[in-house]
């Protein structure tokens, strides 16, 4: 494999962190929103413009600085790296039209304070996203969590203080408490953090202590919202709209299951995993968070909340892809963190549109809105499809991917669990639907009158419902992306378990 | 020139003293800039030498061209180059950030402050230069009388604190004293140098052991570790902002070096760490120290004091980290000095600037200010970050040296109390932080439609900030802050591993 050295990635990182000045200088909102675009879409095009080196299967590597002798902060774009950075880049861009619309829409205050801080998590995901070691992504990470922080509490009331408490603690408490230390002891273990494409932590220590870091590792990245550290999630949700859908549908809590992914494939590796038998652990505890999320999300009446439970359990499909350790269950759940994105971004913008069209915020308010809000219910009913994971939508994919790859594992019972999820899945969201067309004329609480949210709402929610049939169709460059990342991942796979692989 | 700079380095801000006060009587307006010149010299001689002994070079200078053991000789290594350019260098940020402050705090008395001021400095870089055990303890008084005199300037209950303090201040000087002088009576000699040559050859003797413990006590107590920190909080809290952001960022920091002369240079580490058995009780009372520190910093309603308990915590860490006996915990407490005293500077400046502005540092007070001050603000939680230990700020990176020496050394309890701390440190700040972002509540502004209301309330607030010349200096000493942390891995492998016997792994 070719590496080349390019301040690129460097800069993708750094074009939402220059931004930050300019957007905190504009008097004029027009141009301060203006400069969201230009970093937006720059940090798209600087993505994109590695797609085609990467496809050619070279890597590009960059060194930032030799901050401790030995383990430098370091960009390193891998396949997976790209994949994420490409999905989160894109939809920045559609969220920043929305923000506009959601914003301007409720007359929010301290907007510029929002866009800022927006432009700071973005740049934070990119740069989690491009790690090449343990010690950049925690770098990131913690950035993540901060630069956030005043985003979720952006309302500046006594709901918000309580939620941000609570983000606190369980985010930044997991990676001080969790996350640090089983880096540091890593790095004592085996004088490394930098990824691998097969892990380094072969032969680092005994099994208990190997299985210690792991659980502390998936725990401590509580991001990832893995059950029972999930619960910041839905006290989240008092963010504006936008920000839980870019950040805590595709940014945040992706980058969560993107670290857990990492560490699972880049530092403890495969053989490692299956040879103590830990596949299977980490196998249970993502399927337990899957069923059990599911089933808060059907008890939930605020939108948004029963969102996050989705979210929540969405989350661990993608982690239960990355235990599953075969070719197709790596796809899979790579694959799901982008079809994943698409459609539950797609099902937030249209909690907002309603939101700001008509102020409802409980599904038992929302019989009936189908006649008011046609478009947007219309592409909500897309992106449950897509979440749930029927055809023809992005969700279709992944999910056919890990069914396939918990086949290819021998898993018959993550099979279940998938199958099982699904319908949950099928059962919190085809209601919300069902009773927004299809009710009586004395149910419907809205009138018979077409009146959708601003165009500033309702135009990004229709890119992203496209976007998700799009996906279906045009799975590339994502899917050869997710391919070839996991062919890495797996590429040292001892003879024996490669040979069972092989098998029917 | 060059070869006389460790001289220069001390002579020019003691002279500077009295011109200073010479130049009170004839016009207050000629201290300032007289102090200024003598510390700029200072910091630039601090740097000079740095740079020179970069990379493992030694520096020896006998004053009077007396040699040793007759003559005092200065001392530039390793070990102590990066501690005397954090003395230069928060002396000379400092004096310019609270010019405005000491103006209108002594007006009558600028003359008097800025002779303390420069003696302090002077005290400090000279305990810091010394290659003498004796001449440190001079200036040590020197440092310390000036210390509480300038702590005792303060608001009502200033001169209690500091009486108390020189009670404990002057035990823990007569304790070192003591020490240096039986060391005198075993060894003849008072040069750092020539004792470290001569004690190996009596390491069993009952004298020196008890020589070595008693310096180490006075050090503690100079340096207010755990359970001999009383007088810190009060001392620091009841001064005047210009004072304790002098003092509090360096005495402590000064005395750890000392410390770690006398452990790491004036004996071998293998006697240190080895042959007398005590380093594992001093680790735990660090631990104790970590944690007590953390907990009584979660009982405060002010800053001030908040930030006084924090560095008895602080002090905890780098004391920790020296005993832990290893190349890692070692390097962690050297780096943690530099740390802290940015830190703490930044951190001090910034509750310097509220002060001035609102005229308290009560917790209750702190409403709105994320509005009114962000850029002072901006700066304290910055700073606030930088000790709860987030990368890449400097205070991250110290504690990763900490918490790794922790680890190699299986001292699995000192990283455990690290990361009680860090996360302790994050309460204490976010505390801060939600009473200044959030308080006074507003009505409940972000439901629907109403929102005019909102608009109003956001603009309420005005910003006032402190006047630039103390904004400028904080938020340089913020960003220095990531500059620091950027640059550890330079001071590690230029000048840090040097500073290590090599003995140590």
């Amino acid at each position: 494999m070719e590496t080349i050295v390019s301040v690129k990635p460097f800069l993708a990182v750094l074009v939402s962190i220059l931004a930050v000045p300019l957007i905190v200088a504009s008097r004029n909102p027009n141009l301060r929103e203006t400069w969201t675009f230009i970093a937006a879409g720059l940090k798209f095009l600087i993505i994109a413009s590695m797609v085609p080196l990467l496809l050619s299967g070279s890597q590009i590597e960059y060194t930032i600085a030799t901050v401790i002798p030995g383990v430098p902060i370091k960009l390193r774009v891998d396949p997976f790296g790209i994949l994420f950075a490409l999905v989160s880049s894109f939809l920045w861009i559609i969220t920043s039209v929305y923000s506009i619309g959601y914003m301007r829409g409720l007359n929010e205050h301290s907007q510029t304070r929002y866009f800022s801080f927006f432009a700071l998590s973005l740049s934070a995901a990119v740069g989690v996203a491009f790690s090449a070691n343990l010690f950049t992504l925690f770098l990131f990470y913690e950035m993540l969590s901060f630069s956030t922080y005043p985003l979720v509490t952006h309302h500046q009331d006594m709901e918000a203080r309580s939620s941000g408490r609570k983000y606190l603690l369980y985010i930044v408490g997991s990676s001080i408490g969790l996350v640090l230390p089983s880096m540091l002891l890593i790095y004592n273990l085996t004088g490394t953090l930098e990824f691998t494409s097969n892990g380094f932590m072969q032969g680092a220590g005994s099994p208990a202590v190997i299985t210690i870091l792991l659980m502390a590792l998936i725990f401590g990245f509580a991001k990832a919202a893995v059950m029972p550290f999930h619960s910041w999630l839905p006290a989240a949700m008092v963010a504006p709209t936008p920000v839980s859908a870019l950040l805590h549908a595709v940014a945040v809590v992706k980058v969560g299951v993107f670290c857990i992914f990492r560490i699972i494939t880049g530092v403890f590796g495969a053989n490692l995993l299956t040879s103590l038998n830990l596949d299977t652990l980490v196998c249970i505890i993502a399927s337990f968070t899957m069923i059990a999320a599911s089933l808060i999300a059907l008890t939930q009446d605020n939108l948004k909340r029963r969102l996050a439970f989705s979210t929540i359990g969405q989350l661990s499909y993608i982690i239960l892809g990355a235990a599953l350790l075969t070719p197709k269950g790596l796809t899979g759940g790579m694959l799901h963190l982008a079809t994943h994105a698409f459609g539950k971004i797609t099902l937030f913008f249209c909690a907002g549109a309603i939101f700001v069209a008509t102020g409802a915020k409980n599904i038992s308010e929302m019989v009936g809105i189908g006649k008011r809000m046609p478009v947007t219910m219309a592409a909500f009913f897309i992106g449950s499809l897509s979440v749930i994971g029927l055809p023809p939508l992005g969700g279709f994919l992944s999910k056919w991917n890990l069914i396939l790859g918990s086949l290819q594992a021998h898993r018959l019972s993550m099979l279940f669990v998938i199958l099982l999820s699904s319908l949950l899945n099928a059962a919190y969201f085809l209601p919300i639907v069902y009773k927004a067309f299809f009710c009586t004329s004395e149910e419907s609480l809205f009138e018979n009158k077409i009146k959708e949210a601003s165009y500033w709402c309702v135009i990004p929610l229709v890119i992203t419902a496209i976007g998700s049939i799009a996906f279906f169709f045009y799975p590339e460059p994502f899917f050869s992306l997710a391919n070839m990342a996991a062919e890495n991942f797996l590429s040292a796979r001892s003879v024996a378990a490669g040979a069972s692989l092989l098998k029917p | 020139m060059n070869q006389h700079l460790p001289a220069i380095i001390v002579t020019v801000p003691l002279l500077s003293a009295f011109v200073i006060t010479a130049a009170g009587w004839l016009n207050k307006k000629l201290c300032f800039p007289i102090a200024i010149a003598a510390l700029g010299v200072s910091l630039y001689c601090s740097i000079s030498l740095l740079i020179s002994v970069a990379s493992g070079k030694i520096i020896i200078y006998n004053l009077g061209g007396w040699a040793p053991p007759w003559g005092i000789s200065y001392t530039v290594d390793p070990l102590n180059c990066l501690v005397l350019v954090a003395v230069a260098s928060v002396a000379f940020i400092n004096i310019i950030a609270t010019k405005k402050n000491v103006e209108e705090e002594y007006p009558d008395k600028i003359g008097a402050f800025y002779t303390l001021y420069v003696l302090f400095a002077t005290g400090l870089i000279g305990i810091v230069i010394t290659g003498d055990a004796f001449n440190l303890y001079v200036l040590l008084e020197i440092a310390a009388l000036t210390g509480y005199a300038l702590l005792g300037m303060g608001s009502r209950r200033a001169p209690l604190a500091s009486l108390n303090y020189i009670f404990l201040g002057t035990i823990g000087a007569c304790f070192y004293l003591l020490g240096v002088g039986y060391l005198y009576i075993a060894t003849g000699s008072l040069n750092m140098k020539d004792l470290s040559a001569i004690l190996p050859a009596i390491y069993h003797s009952k004298t020196i052991l008890f020589a070595f413990i008693i310096c180490l006590t006075g050090l503690f107590i100079k340096m207010a570790l755990f359970p001999m920190h009383a007088w810190l909080p009060n001392a620091y809290t009841y001064a005047s902002s210009p004072a304790t952001s002098l003092i509090a960022p360096l005495t402590t920091k000064v005395m750890v070096y000392a410390m770690l002369r006398i452990t790491l240079d004036v004996f071998t580490p293998q006697y240190s760490f080895g042959t007398i058995g005590i380093s594992h009780s001093i680790v735990w009372i660090a631990i104790i120290a970590i944690i007590m520190g953390s907990l009584m910093a979660l009982a405060q309603r002010g800053l001030k004091k908040m930030l006084s308990y924090i560095i008895v915590a602080e002090v905890g860490y780098m004391v920790g980290g020296l005993w832990l006996g290893n190349r890692a915990g070692i390097t962690g407490s050297i780096l943690h000095i530099i740390n802290d005293a940015a830190m703490t500077l930044c951190l001090f400046l910034a509750v310097g600037n509220i002060i001035y502005k609102t005229k308290t540092d009560s917790f209750d007070d702190l409403k709105g200010l994320l509005k009114k001050m962000p850029l002072t603000m901006g700066a304290f939680i910055l700073g606030g970050l930088s000790i709860i230990g987030v990368p890449p700020t400097c205070g991250f990176f110290s504690k990763w040296y900490l918490i790794s020496g922790g680890l190699a050394a299986g001292h699995y309890a000192f990283v455990a109390a690290l990361l009680f701390s860090s996360l302790v440190n994050v309460v204490l700040f976010f505390r801060i932080i939600e009473i200044g972002f959030f308080e006074p509540f507003k009505e409940h502004v972000s439901g629907h439609h109403e929102c005019i209301t909102d608009q109003i309330a956001g603009n309420r607030i005005m910003i006032e900030e402190a006047p630039a010349g103390m904004v400028i200096p904080l938020v340089i000493v913020a960003g220095f802050l990531i500059f620091l942390g950027l640059m550890t891995g330079n001071i590690v492998t230029s000048i840090i591993q040097f500073a290590i016997p090599a003995g140590i792994s």
